[in-house]
């Protein structure tokens, strides 16, 4: 009892010839099916480089457009000749031209002579099948589709919707439950013979032959109704890509494929001159077999087609850039924003940076310089402190940033006299964290040694912007978490907002805040905020400071007031 | 894109190959060896000046990578690379005296040999300072890309230009020819690319890297364009716009995702910066026939004066395409 390989090929025939050699003289009778447009010179070439071997038959052909009739047809006829031809073949198994064996024809034949009645075919229901592509499944088996996929795509798809919408519907003939699977099966003489030889064979071709995809679906249906031991998986590695191509083997798959428990493998790129070598050569059943591993496959090839479908969250680059709207993965890593509290406390970027344990840069999009953490001027990844680059583009130099430090939070400090047009953006990341505390621009102009004309002035610019900014924070698009005080309403429990902040950053480290940075001097805050009442401008982000009385304790200035203990 | 850009950009292509038909005739054969090519070549196009102390590696580069046939435009030399390149059995060669700048910087003969010699073909148009890295480059011929694009139905396949640059100043290590410029030339940006979409044509704006950041600190919108898309399955309707950044038709241009996901993409290592850099600089200048009034090397000139050095702390030594893929400057897409 032997087995026997039914062959499709169209390209490469020099490629397919080397294969059906190999099984050929490794007594497995071969019937090749040459796709009828392939050109007759080349078909020729094949035939006389086979000629040597009396167990390989060229079987009539037909043209084999993908996703019509034609193959099942050129399946049909290879595999009746293959009945028909040799009588000692017990399990045909169907391959393509660019199908290559991964072990040697011996092991396949033991494992086959242990399962002498097993049909092995991928054989599933329409309900239960994920891959097809296009949201057809079952209604290959109810519409009808005249036009080719390929060539008319338009006309294709509108003749589909046609039918959807006018519930036009072909009748499934009685007895065929739909089934899908791979194109690459093996199977048994008698089931293979019952299905070719079956009474209703003239009215399972009739109707397969306008069902879209029938190589999908004729066999692996018909089998249901004729075999009595189906195990529903294919023997031919096959792995397809997010349009439902085959992924192509080369040379560097090597390793893999040696580690493959599949007996073929599909499709090999016909100039891989390293694979065709090593698993066609005499010896390579010889060498000690690789502990098989499957599941890297399967890893490598599910990766690819998340890379293409999904992509790497927050990268921009020449072949990958999400639309303004996509809100998911703006920035690579959650980072957090800082407005007001560096004017608040001394040293609040040191501190920070050691409680939390990430990286704390001053003003990032200061109007004169970019204030990287440690004040350089390059920073990961070759960016330029230069504030006319970042302004050029403010985010990409955001974006790049954080995909640059991958791995490492990144903190910064903003306020209303940045270049505020990245607000937007940042408002609308998941990734950022944002917490304001409004009004705390009046704490430097408070310190300054300025002419209070000029206080003035500037102090009601920035509360324009920030007003502006709290406004965006506040609106119906934010995807950012956002925190919000006033100036009053920080300093009086500034305890609280700040272990919060600092347990999102690093979850990790739950501790109670040990060291707390050294708040400024705000005495006689209140009167400079009732000075600039007077002057006829009105501060209100700052929250609700009495004037006159000092805060927020009148005795003078305590280093630590709120050092929970 | 309304009827009206739609119209414009129409026109603008036709206007481009009419352009490149009135300028055929500057071309003058020198050797044609590719009508005696057989089957489905990959063809690389190429205009240059005076490289000759650059051929020797630049072609045995691309003949490493499958490229079977060079057509390349030859502007005036007078180095010898006339004479090295009429020698070579896989170059096919022209030779124009017209200026640089009247043909749109060469663009227009090579978009009459696009044309001519590419229709239907894998075409590769480069310069001669530009190496195509690709994913799994080092163990797939680009026959390999060629055949999988072509099995994807992808018509174009894009690489961003990424500058290389010596540590130290350029003049220190000098090239010799037939050299691997990446011997010296090791090192490039790996974050720091500012990129926009350009809604007219579709394709992606990308500026960046070294020259960015040493040159354009404070006129970054003149920074030169780094997006490229070399590679294309050519048909004779086609023409690039400007240089080989983009192309019409537009569609041509869409070789990124915009929902998310990552198409395949390489890179294109530049070789510019070089010891010969300064000579050139100064030559191109002297001869005012590159694009916008040669401002870009007006900008180098004046920065060459104090010899920079384009090495920073965070400047990424080259290792392999790998590297690259997973710094985010290219990507698989799906191809494994």
């Amino acid at each position: 009892m032997t087995l026997g390989f039914v062959m499709l090929c169209h390209t490469a025939l020099d490629r397919a010839a080397e294969v059906a050699r190999y099984w050929a003289s490794r007594d497995c009778p071969v019937v090749v099916h040459v796709d009828k447009r392939t050109s007759g010179s080349q078909v020729a070439q094949m035939q006389s480089d086979l000629a040597d071997l009396d167990n390989v038959r060229f079987s009539t052909r037909h043209a084999c457009e993908w996703g019509t009739w034609g193959i099942v047809a050129a399946t049909q006829a290879a595999a009746s000749l293959m009945l028909r031809e040799f009588p000692q073949v017990r399990h045909v198994y169907l391959a393509s031209g660019s199908c290559l064996p991964l072990r040697p024809v011996e092991e396949m034949r033991a494992y086959l002579d242990d399962r002498p009645r097993t049909d092995f075919i991928e054989s599933v229901t329409t309900a239960d099948v994920g891959w097809t592509m296009g949201g057809l499944d079952y209604e290959r088996f109810t519409l009808r589709f005249p036009f080719s996929w390929r060539k008319h795509r338009w006309l294709f798809d509108n003749y589909v919707e046609l039918q959807r919408k006018f519930r036009i519907r072909r009748a499934i003939p009685a007895g065929i439950v739909p089934h899908l699977g791979s194109q690459w099966w093996c199977l048994t003489r008698q089931t293979l013979s019952a299905i070719l030889e079956g009474p209703d064979r003239a009215d399972h071709d009739r109707y397969f032959r306008k069902v879209w995809i029938p190589d999908e679906s004729y066999f692996q249906t018909l089998v249901r109704q004729v075999s009595t031991n189906v195990e529903s998986r294919s023997l031919t590695l096959s792995k397809f890509d997010f349009q439902g191509k085959p992924h192509i083997f080369y040379d560097d798959h090597l390793q893999l494929l040696k580690r493959s428990d599949c007996f073929v493998a599909r499709k090999i790129w016909p100039r891989a001159e390293k694979l065709y070598a090593s698993f066609l050569s005499p010896t390579a059943g010889d060498e000690p077999r690789a502990e098989p591993n499957p599941g890297k496959i399967d890893r490598l090839f599910a990766k690819a087609v998340e890379r293409r479908t999904t992509g790497r969250a927050g990268l921009y680059m020449q072949s990958r850039f999400p639309n303004g709207e996509w809100a998911q993965g703006r920035t690579a890593a959650p980072y957090s924003v800082f407005e007001g509290f560096a004017d608040v406390f001394e040293n609040f970027e040191t501190w920070l940076s050691k409680v939390s344990g990430s990286r704390v840069h001053g003003h990032l999009f200061s109007p004169e310089r970019v204030e990287f953490a440690g004040g350089v001027s390059v920073y990961n990844g070759a960016m330029s402190d230069s504030a006319a680059l970042r302004d050029y583009n403010p985010r990409s130099f955001l974006t790049n940033l954080i995909w640059n430090t991958r791995g490492e939070r990144q903190c910064f400090q903003f306020g209303p006299s940045d270049n505020q047009k990245i607000a937007g953006f940042i408002a609308a990341d998941p990734n950022a964290q944002i917490s304001v505390i409004s009004g705390a621009f009046a704490v430097p102009l408070f310190q300054s040694n300025r002419n209070f004309s000029e206080i003035r002035a500037e102090a009601a610019r920035l509360q324009r912007i920030e007003s502006d900014l709290l406004a965006e924070l506040r609106g119906p698009h934010v995807k950012a978490k956002v925190r919000i005080w006033t100036l009053a309403e920080f300093i009086e429990s500034p305890m609280e907002p700040l272990q919060s902040i600092v347990d999102e950053i690093s979850p990790r480290s739950l501790r109670r805040l040990a060291e707390v940075p050294r708040m400024v001097d705000l005495t006689g805050f209140g009167q400079f905020l009732q000075n600039l009442r007077n002057q006829g401008m009105q501060p209100v982000l700052m929250g609700d400071f009495p004037a006159g009385q000092d805060y927020p304790n009148a005795a003078g200035r305590r280093p630590r007031p709120y050092l929970v203990k | 894109m309304s009827w009206l850009t739609s119209y414009q950009l129409r026109a603008k292509r036709q206007r481009l190959l009419v352009r490149s038909l009135l300028h055929r005739r500057e071309l003058k054969p020198v050797v044609k060896r590719i009508g005696a090519l057989q089957g489905d070549p990959i063809l690389l196009f190429c205009c240059l000046r005076n490289e000759k102390v650059r051929l020797p590696y630049f072609l045995k580069y691309y003949r490493d990578l499958g490229v079977d046939h060079f057509l390349i435009v030859d502007n005036d030399s007078d180095d010898g690379s006339r004479e090295y390149l009429a020698d070579q059995p896989d170059v096919s060669l022209w030779s124009a005296h017209a200026s640089y700048k009247k043909s749109r910087f060469g663009m227009d003969w090579i978009t009459h040999l696009l044309r001519n010699y590419g229709h239907g073909r894998w075409c590769l148009t480069v310069d001669v300072d530009e190496f195509l890295i690709y994913p799994f480059c080092e163990t797939r011929p680009l026959r390999a890309l060629t055949d999988w694009l072509d099995a994807s139905q992808i018509r174009t396949f894009s690489a961003m230009l990424l500058d290389m640059y010596p540590k130290g100043a350029l003049n220190e290590q000098p090239y010799r020819e037939g050299q691997d410029p990446f011997e010296i030339a090791q090192w490039f940006d790996s974050g720091n690319y500012a990129i926009s979409r350009n809604w007219t044509y579709g394709n992606l704006w990308i500026q960046g890297g070294p020259r960015m950041r040493a040159f354009f600190r404070d006129a970054p919108k003149r920074a030169p364009a780094l997006n490229k898309i070399p590679l294309v399955k050519w048909h004779r309707s086609y023409t690039y716009v400007s240089s080989t950044h983009m192309l019409l038709p537009r569609g041509l241009n869409l070789a990124f995702d915009a929902w998310g996901g990552e198409k395949a993409s390489g890179c294109l290592l530049h070789a510019k910066f070089l010891d010969t850099f300064a000579l050139k600089a100064e030559e191109e200048m002297a001869r005012g026939e590159h694009y916008a009034n040669s401002r870009e090397y007006r900008a180098y000139q004046q920065a060459l004066k104090d010899q920079p050095d384009l090495w920073c702390k965070w400047s990424e030594k080259y290792i392999n395409w790998r590297q690259l893929e997973i710094l985010g400057l290219m990507s698989k897409g799906n191809w494994a």
